[in-house]
């Protein structure tokens, strides 16, 4: 075999950049398809309720009754549809309405006479279970704000209690879309590092011209460069415009460093390229390939990263295995410095793990070429 | 249509089949990514907020916000409580997330509640998982007021009065109530879509498409074979799901199996349409590929699973009507936690019936265009 030959790697990943360019489907998955994903975290995945389409039906029609109405009515984060019983419960099973507040008949009577508790009642859409918590608490803070502003009015002292004063750091007004575009950044990512190099390699496989690569005097390491370095390039460009669109378009804050984003997106890049490679140089088809990257890279960067669902919450198993993902480091680091800054003590074991992947599949991959090349 | 013409589609399907079930690696891949997807992900897809660490810095040191601290402790939501001793240690504590959120009480907490004076209590929560934040945020506050009202009346004063909450169709909000009935929809899509796609891009890679073209075939009956192969396939794989919704996580199912199944059959036919259009447009299967996951990602992220859909603003919520899989959310959530009427599955079944119609009239028409 003969050495490492810088001619030959060139005139390889030459090769390999008219490929990617020649097929529209590699830029649609390198620069459409990230926008695309982009704009739908930052448009259409939302999780802040500022906007409940909620029923009410005030079966007291007494005058606290009507104020405690107006008060729900005046709240910019409710829509009220006032109707009776039987309609709204139609309402939330058709999902019009996602829970509604119920002032039984003798709700200002009860309200007045002291020592009684005044009969509320919140029903909530529970086949909706996170917007349902949000019903809940968003009702019962109008509820208790209105009592208080009641007993104010009426010169009454009310008893103070614990006044809950919450901030939230590093994003003031709890916008989802500040971490979750951070999340989607890692899915485009995986999509980019993994799914196209899978799918490139194994059609040299099924096609039989990675034979004819292996035949040539291409050395391993060239081989497994000229993979690496065209499919590094686009993920590092696609990731600038996805970055460049996340900070300037969707006005997710930027806090750490460039050199700091450029190092962990480089070991992550290399760790799914990694992936691919072994994937594709594992599986003998395309449509195999594709499937396996599918469910071995894809999926677990959409459900157990991070980027959407929160891995504390997870049961203990799942939990450990979320640890030796790739993508669970990625998010945590994007967040981190998006939102956050160059947070050291939380970047570096990141990278230490992500460093330690992407070594792990490039040397499989490598073995599993030179096997191959015995047969 | 005679019975040489069924004969045919028939011996087409058992071709199909074979194509999918033929070697031990596709029929792994057939099963194995339903089984570990129906295994994982309701165990991953979760917005609730569990075993999290609270951080706890008490400058008061009082009877009241030891009380209200050890409350804090014993909510399911917070199984660590970490102390902290100066304010120099909230920064690193939330910069390096080793808690959610710091509570503090500052130093006269206690004697100001005494004294029926307004105490603040400051909640610092880590806005990089603002949704869990907000939620334990709520949870502190529950349990602050749950705490000052027993208070009141250990003192004599009047109950305050409180609200009911009911949560209806899932009264303990359990989060896998929520994800199996949309996960049914969400794994029947990855599959279905991609066998299709690529079971038209493989035969023209390999070309043996053109064969089935000079066979007397018609385009419309090589359609009908690969449909009815995926539709096998599928049906197989969401009784898969359903039986672990049912029996694995016991989530109810309050409506009708049958219902679930007759409303499959369209959303099946819907996606077939989709699988074949991209399929008609591609020439290999890395465009395909590319092509359905294109399609894919954007749909079941808009789907309803990620986010509700009532949050998108109006125009996006317009332009979702396509989405099959938002429809068939909704079917199948409604069958299985809300026991629908028959009037609202055929409502919501009409816009699956559309796209159906919509993309396999189409998908006809390229396939007649490019090989009639």
């Amino acid at each position: 075999m003969s050495g490492f030959s810088r001619t030959r790697l060139w005139a390889l990943c030459r090769k390999e950049a008219r490929q990617i360019l020649r097929d529209p489907s590699s830029a649609i998955i390198a620069f459409v398809q990230p926008m695309l994903l982009l704009f739908i975290f930052g448009y259409g995945i939302n999780l802040d309720m500022d906007h409940l389409r909620l029923g009410l039906c005030d079966e007291d029609g007494g005058p606290a009754a009507a104020e405690f109405t107006a008060q729900l009515t005046g709240s910019p984060y409710f829509e009220i549809t006032g109707a009776s019983r039987p309609r709204l419960d139609l309402l939330l099973e058709n999902g019009d309405i996602r829970g509604y507040v119920v002032l039984a008949r003798d709700f200002s009577r009860l309200l007045d006479s002291p020592g009684e508790t005044a009969p509320v009642q919140v029903v909530t859409d529970g086949a909706e279970p996170n917007t349902a918590n949000f019903v809940g608490a968003f009702v019962s803070n109008a509820w208790q704000q209105w009592q208080q502003t009641r007993a104010r009015d009426r010169g009454e002292t009310a008893v103070r209690g614990v006044e809950v004063q919450t901030r939230y750091w590093f994003n003031p007004a709890a916008v989802s879309r500040h971490y979750l575009i951070p999340g989607s950044i890692t899915i485009i990512m995986t999509v980019i590092g993994a799914m196209l190099t899978s799918l490139v390699v194994a059609r040299e496989w099924e096609r039989g011209t990675m034979e004819a690569l292996l035949a040539s005097p291409v050395t391993r390491t060239e081989l497994l460069l000229s993979k690496l370095l065209p499919y590094y390039t686009l993920g590092i460009v696609s990731m600038v415009v996805v970055v460049l669109c996340a900070v300037f378009v969707m006005g997710v804050p930027f806090r750490g460093s460039i050199a700091a984003l450029f190092l962990v997106t480089t070991v992550f890049l290399l760790s799914m390229l990694g992936i691919g490679l072994f994937i594709s140089s594992t599986m003998r088809s395309q449509f195999d390939s594709a499937q396996t990257t599918l469910n071995v890279a894809f999926l677990p960067a959409t459900m157990l990263s991070g980027a959407f669902f929160v891995i504390s919450s997870m049961p203990a198993p799942v939990r450990m295995l979320t640890y030796i993902l790739p993508p669970r480091y990625f998010v945590s680091s994007l967040q981190t410095i998006f939102l956050a800054g160059d947070v050291w003590p939380i970047l570096l074991p990141d990278i230490a793990f992500l460093t330690g992947t992407s070594i792990l599949f490039l040397a499989l991959t490598a073995l599993k070429t030179a096997r191959r090349l015995d047969q | 249509m005679n019975m040489n013409a069924l004969h045919r589609i028939a011996a087409l399907i058992r071709k199909e089949l074979h194509s999918i079930l033929a070697d031990q690696q596709s029929r792994v891949l057939v099963v194995m990514p339903v089984i570990l997807q129906v295994i994982l992900f309701p165990l991953a897809a979760t917005l609730e907020v569990k075993n999290n660490t609270l951080a706890v810095l008490n400058e008061d040191g009082g009877h009241a916000s030891v009380e209200l601290e050890q409350r804090f402790a014993r909510a399911a939501a917070f199984t660590k409580i970490l102390h902290l001793t100066g304010a120099d240690q909230i920064a690193p504590t939330l910069d390096e997330q080793k808690a959610i959120a710091v509570a503090r009480f500052p130093q006269d907490f206690s004697r100001k509640l005494n004294q029926g004076i307004s105490a603040p209590l400051q909640l610092l929560l880590d806005g990089r998982r603002s949704n869990s934040s907000q939620i334990s945020a709520g949870y502190i506050q529950e349990i602050t007021t749950g705490f000052v009202a027993e208070r009141l009346l250990a003192a004599g004063g009047p109950p305050a009065s409180t609200l009911v909450v009911i949560n209806r169709y899932n009264p303990n909000l359990d989060y896998r109530w929520f994800v199996l009935p949309c996960l049914v929809p969400i794994i029947l899509t990855i599959s279905a879509l991609i066998l299709t796609a690529l079971s038209v891009a493989r035969e023209r890679e390999h070309g043996t498409f053109e064969q089935l073209l000079v066979s007397p075939l018609t385009p419309e009956m090589i359609m009908l074979g690969k449909a009815a192969a995926v539709l096998v396939v599928g049906l197989f794989q969401a009784s898969i799901i359903i039986l672990a919704a049912v029996f694995l996580y016991k989530v109810p199912l309050s409506g009708s199996l049958a219902l679930i199944y007759a409303s499959s059959i369209l959303y099946f036919l819907a996606l077939v349409g989709v699988g074949l259009c991209i399929s008609a447009i591609c020439a290999t299967q890395q465009q395909a590929f590319i092509g359905s996951f294109s399609f894919m990602m954007p749909a079941i992220l808009l789907s309803g699973y990620a986010s509700p859909v009532e949050n998108m603003p109006q125009w996006l919520q317009t332009a979702n009507w396509i989405n099959p899989i938002m429809h068939f959310i909704v079917i199948v959530k409604g069958i299985f936690l809300k026991d629908v009427s028959l009037a609202f599955v055929l409502e919501n079944c009409i816009p699956l019936a559309i796209i159906a119609m919509v993309t396999l009239t189409t998908a006809v028409i390229i396939f007649r265009r490019k090989f009639g």
